[in-house]
Parts: structure tokens; C-alpha cells; sequence
């Protein structure tokens, strides 16, 4: 095969989908097959009726949408407390001498460590989740802004001087709107990491969500029930990032190579 | 009196690792009057760029100053509108924002600046491409806008650093009339960087040539040839004695810049 060479749309996308259908047909095979015990794992098709279960009688939908709600949320705050300081920090240097041993140190204090705490201060209710996911994201978010917006194009930067801007001006009109599309996809980026916090804070004390049904699930040894929770985030993870995606091409036309 | 005054302005930049300090620009007096048009010309590192840039305010001067209308520059301003090699167009911005740039920062209210970008567009011959993002646009279209939106300005000066270095040959000579057009028709006064020994000579009231690094004006060449230019003058033989004089000026600088600088 000639390296780095394309590959056309058509055969991108059956090869894609044959690794899929690879994956399960594996799975079927072992498990319809007999090679491994069933309450280790479920076979697909026991999955998709205990999933089908699950939605139908067990109401799982409402475990979904409190998920769902939990990562926008904590995400949203981390949001609003990042961006305008990781653009501070970028902008000015002061800034970030000050935040940034910090910002660097905390980023490394994983968010899962803090749950007990969290659990301690905030109780085992939604506060809880949202802080969890809050501090998992908020540092990621500060220092990765912070480092794009520091790099802005210096020539952008002094054409503005040179056509009269102020120095809040070169900040509010050019340095954000250049680094709006990198910045928005800094947060799709750290959206995905979201996910994952969010449920490591349902298995520690919860009484709702994706993460909850999944570690009641292993009390029972309901397989089929983990599995189609896990398929169920990749899902969910998957359309929220492509209409993430979607919204970023439309907000930045004009970044679209 | 002198539009602008350049008086012993020289560049000293500090030694990388506790080297020497490094002497860009050895100090350069230079009177530019009203409505000239300058051209500096010099070998690649002379410092004819940085001597722009302290003219811009993007630099600061290690000795001397720069008075423009008297007054000191002391940081970049919008009386001294530039454009640079480098396409700077804002690329968020369509070409019609980007032109207008200036006038919003300066708080112009939308209706006044759209007639004035209308006919900055139709200056640089830009009609039909207003909404165009940058990205969308050729390099010699991207220079043009940014001729426009540093005109749109109405700046005292206009310093241009080899804006046209970047373009293919038949593009940078179309452009070369197109500024000496509206120069023409809407005296500005001019300073304009280039290597480009016909460039320099076709455009300019004035050309100065700079030594090789570090660098000191040469020579001040007064070029009288006749205005309205048209292309052809660069094949007629007043032209070309300009050029040799020049070429065998910057000849002699250029060969000294190959062999003092390791290779």
C-alpha cells in the first residue's frame, strides 16, 4: 500500500463499518458460541432485549436524561469559569504568571480523588455530580485556552495597532474572535472527557443515572444490562461531539479550510 | 515642512546567549515631504523593514526619533497605516469588514463607513467579492484588500513592507500600478520597502538604498520620470540607466552580505 495515500469516500466508509460488524460478529461467536460463560458476559442479542427491558419497564430513559443533564451542566459551569479566564491568562501575561503554576498543578489532582470530599461538602445530590465534572474540566479547559490564545497571530495583532485599536480593543476584536474556533473546539474536546467524569461520580453514591443502572447492574450480575449502558454513553457521546462539530462549522464559516 | 522626519534612528538588538549585541541599523537620518513616494531598497537583512517598523511604532528605536507632523511616534497609531508582507487580513472578517476595520474601531456609525468601504472596494477593483471571506481570495486580491483597509484609514503615512514580495511576477506588476494609480490620483505620502530594484525605481519619487547589514543609507536617488507611469517606462532607456546605477549600488551591498554571514 502506498503510504499517506487517500482513500476514497465509499471505501472509507464500508471499511468503517466492517470493523463493526466484525467486532460484534466476534462477540456473537463467543459468546452465542459458547466459549465463554454466560454470566461473565452476555451475548449480543440478550443485550438488546435487556436493553429493550430497560427502556421499556425500568423507565432507563429518565436515568439517561439526568446524565445527559449532568454533563451539560457541569460542563456549562466549568465553561463560563474557563473560557474568560483561560483568555485572560492568554492575553495578559501578568495573568498568567500569577494562575498558571496553579492552574498547571491542579489540572494534574484527578477528579475522582475529590468525589469523597465532594460527597463530604456537597451530599450524594446533583450539586455533587456537576462539581465533580466541574473539576475535571474547569482546570483542562483554563490552560489549554490559555496556551492558543498566547500564540495568537502576532501580525494580526500589530495590523490592528496599525488601524488604530486599543489594547482592549486588539483583545475583544482579535484576539477572541481569531481564537473562537479553537477555543470551541477545546470544548468539544474536553465535552468527551466529560462523559467520563460524570460517570465515575454516579457509581460513588448515586441513586440515579447511566452510572448508577451500570453498578446496580453488577450487584445482579446483569451483563447484557452494563453493556448496553456502556453502548448507550458511546452513543450519546458520538451524536452530542458530530452536533458539536455541526455547530462549530456553521458558527465559523469562515475557519473551513 | 517635512511630512516625516527620521532623525539618527538606529536598532541595536541584545546578543542571543551573552553574544555580542547585534547592530541592525546604523543610525538613519531621512526627510520625507508631502505626497512622496519613498521607496527603500536593500539587500534581505539590511534592516530596511525594521526602519519601517520604528516608522509604525511597532518597534522601538534603540537611539534617535521619528516625528511625524512634529509629533513623536512613540507607538503604532492609525496616522500611519501599514500593510505587510504577510497576508493580514483578519480572516473572521469579509472583505468589506475587513476594510472597514479602522473606521469601526474608530467608532464610525455603520452607515458612514459603508459608503467609504463601497468606494475603497471599487479603489482596488474589489466589486463582486465585498463578502468574500479572506481565505477565499488570491494573494494579490488579499494585498489589495489590505491596501483598502489601510487607505479606508485616511492615514497621514502609508508604510508598506514588500507587499508584494510574496506575489508571482505578471501579479506583482499589475499591483505595482495599481498603488501608483490611486497614489496618482489621491496624494499620499509613501514609504515603501522592497528588494526589487525595478519596483523600486517604478514607483518611487525617491529611491534610497541601504548598505548591507548593519544597515545605512547608501545612496538618495531622485527619479524624475514622468507621471502618469505606465508599464512600457520600464522597458525605456531612462529606465534602464536608473537600473543599472542601481543595480551595481545594490550589487556591491549584496555581495557583502553573501560573504560576511556564514553560510
Amino acid at each position: 500500500m502506498r503510504p499517506l495515500y487517500p482513500v476514497s469516500p465509499g471505501i472509507r466508509t464500508v471499511l468503517g463499518i466492517s470493523f463493526f460488524v466484525l467486532f460484534v460478529a466476534f462477540w456473537a461467536w463467543i459468546t452465542l458460541g459458547g466459549h465463554v460463560n454466560r454470566i461473565f458476559l452476555a451475548d449480543p442479542l440478550s443485550m438488546l432485549r435487556d436493553g429493550w427491558r430497560l427502556l421499556v419497564e425500568d423507565r432507563f430513559w429518565l436515568d439517561i436524561l439526568i446524565t445527559i443533564w449532568r454533563v451539560f451542566g457541569g460542563f456549562l459551569l466549568a465553561s463560563v469559569v474557563a473560557v474568560p479566564l483561560g483568555i485572560a491568562m492568554g492575553a495578559w501575561k501578568p495573568v498568567e504568571a500569577f494562575l498558571e503554576p496553579f492552574v498547571s498543578f491542579a489540572r494534574y489532582l484527578p477528579a475522582s480523588a475529590f468525589i469523597p470530599l465532594l460527597i463530604l461538602w456537597a451530599g450524594i445530590g446533583e450539586l455533587e455530580k456537576l462539581l465533580v465534572i466541574f473539576v475535571g474540566s474547569v482546570f483542562q479547559i483554563i490552560l489549554i485556552i490559555a496556551v492558543k490564545v498566547g500564540s495568537t497571530r502576532r501580525d494580526l495583532v500589530e495590523a490592528a495597532y496599525t488601524l488604530g485599536s486599543t489594547n482592549n480593543g486588539i483583545v475583544s476584536r482579535v484576539i477572541m474572535p481569531a481564537n473562537a474556533p479553537e477555543i470551541a473546539e477545546t470544548l468539544r474536546l474536553v465535552l468527551g472527557w466529560a462523559w467520563t467524569y460524570v460517570i465515575v461520580a454516579e457509581l460513588i453514591g448515586s441513586s440515579s443515572g447511566i452510572g448508577y443502572m451500570i453498578i446496580n447492574s453488577q450487584s445482579r450480575l446483569a451483563t447484557g444490562q452494563i453493556i448496553f449502558g456502556i453502548i448507550v454513553i458511546g452513543l450519546i457521546g458520538l451524536l452530542s461531539d458530530f452536533a458539536f462539530k455541526a455547530f462549530n462549522r456553521w458558527l465559523f464559516p469562515w475557519s473551513l479550510a | 515642512m517635512s511630512k516625516l522626519l527620521i532623525e539618527g534612528v538606529s536598532r541595536t538588538f541584545a546578543g542571543v546567549r551573552g553574544g555580542e549585541p547585534v547592530k541592525a541599523l546604523m543610525p538613519v537620518d531621512l526627510a520625507v515631504a508631502a505626497n512622496d513616494f519613498i521607496t527603500i531598497l536593500g539587500p534581505s537583512g539590511c534592516g530596511k523593514s525594521t526602519l519601517l517598523r520604528i516608522v509604525a511604532g511597532l518597534e522601538a528605536p534603540s537611539e534617535g526619533r521619528v516625528l511625524l507632523d512634529g509629533k513623536a511616534v512613540t507607538r503604532p497609531g492609525p496616522d500611519r497605516g501599514m500593510v505587510f508582507q504577510s497576508y493580514t487580513l483578519f480572516p473572521w472578517l469579509t472583505v468589506a469588514q475587513n476594510i472597514a476595520f479602522g473606521l469601526r474601531e474608530r467608532g464610525m456609525a455603520e452607515k458612514e463607513r459603508d459608503g467609504i468601504v463601497a468606494s475603497y472596494v471599487d479603489l482596488v477593483g474589489l466589486k463582486g467579492f465585498e463578502n468574500h471571506w479572506p481565505k477565499q481570495l488570491s494573494g494579490g486580491m488579499q494585498q489589495r484588500t489590505a491596501i483598502a483597509r489601510a487607505l479606508a484609514n485616511d492615514p497621514e503615512i502609508l508604510l508598506l513592507d514588500e507587499p508584494f514580495g510574496a506575489l508571482d511576477n505578471q501579479t506583482r506588476g499589475l499591483m505595482q500600478e495599481l498603488l501608483l494609480g490611486i497614489w496618482e490620483r489621491r496624494n499620499k505620502t509613501v514609504l515603501f520597502v522592497t528588494h526589487d530594484i525595478e519596483e523600486a525605481i517604478f514607483m518611487a519619487s525617491r529611491v534610497i538604498v541601504m548598505t548591507a547589514r548593519p544597515g545605512r543609507i547608501k545612496s538618495d536617488v531622485a527619479i524624475d520620470l514622468p507621471h502618469p507611469r505606465h508599464y512600457t517606462l520600464k522597458t525605456s532607456p531612462e529606465f534602464s540607466a536608473l537600473k543599472a546605477r542601481l543595480t551595481e549600488d545594490i550589487r556591491v551591498e549584496a555581495m557583502r552580505t553573501v560573504q560576511t554571514q556564514p553560510a
